[in-house]
């Protein structure tokens, strides 16, 4: 499972536009897998925090409705050029994952 | 005297080896995943969700309160949605997709630094009201958009 975090912030008039697309399947536990019959189990982030230079700024917490490989974009105020903005998720089954990017 | 003084230096050994654990990070998925709302994520209707979240279902229609979304989206599993207000002191954004076998779908708490605007893409089973719960200064305001669905994305 790739665990990539791919994370854009841009600066603009005071607001950081933070943009973050994560590399995750998402599974429900609902599916069932068409050839076997088996109910896939349940996969999927629990918990996402965003923050900047280390201060949390936003914690989402996701049920599996959220789509695959989540898209999610935020805004913070106060952010400036240079700061980093982190992103980290846990999963349901404890795997995890962190990524930052500086603002531009 | 000199007994009690070795026992004593032991428990402070022990107790500072569990103070590094959680210094190094050592125990936080546990922790992180404790505050996952697993009530909220077991509701079945929106009433109840908002209930284990906020403990309230009592959400005020608000025109500021501002879901994109697709009218029609062809592909349920994934439909793009954004929430944004004017709203001051957000504390919290939910959103929920009424008719999923779990409505709620996600849930944001907010920092004093985020702006209240959330985009993402959720998945929807069939054709259903977004709804989207902004908690500001304690209160909590509610908007719906009715997306149409046409090719579920929670079924297999």
């Amino acid at each position: 499972m790739a665990k990539g975090i791919k994370i854009r912030a841009k600066a603009k008039e005071g607001v950081t536009t933070v943009k973050a697309l994560i590399s995750h399947p998402m599974e429900t536990g609902g599916r069932k897998d068409k050839k076997t019959g088996n109910t896939i189990p349940a996969h999927f982030i629990q918990e996402v925090k965003v923050s900047v230079n280390g201060e949390d700024a936003l914690t989402g917490h996701w049920s599996g409705g959220v789509s695959k490989n989540p898209y999610l974009s935020v805004k913070v105020a106060g952010a400036n050029k240079g700061d980093t903005v982190t992103i980290a998720w846990v999963d349901n089954k404890g795997g995890s994952a962190s990524g930052e990017a500086k603002v531009k | 005297m000199s007994m009690q003084r070795r026992t004593f230096l032991r428990g402070t050994l022990a107790g500072s080896a569990v103070g590094v654990a959680v210094g190094a990070g050592l125990l936080t998925p546990q922790a992180v995943l404790a505050a996952w709302p697993k009530n909220a994520f077991e509701a079945k209707s929106v009433g109840d969700a908002l209930s284990a979240l906020h403990g309230s279902s009592d959400a005020a229609d608000s025109g500021d309160i501002k879901i994109k979304a697709p009218d029609i989206a062809e592909n349920g599993a994934v439909v793009p949605i954004t929430v944004d207000t004017s709203l001051g002191s957000v504390e919290s954004i939910s959103v929920i997709a009424e008719k999923n076998p779990v409505p709620l779908v996600a849930s944001y708490e907010m920092g004093p630094s985020a702006e209240g605007f959330v985009s993402m893409r959720i998945k929807m089973g069939k054709t259903s009201d977004v709804v989207a719960v902004v908690k500001s200064n304690g209160k909590l305001f509610r908007a719906a958009k009715e997306v149409k669905v046409t090719i579920g994305g929670c079924g297999g």
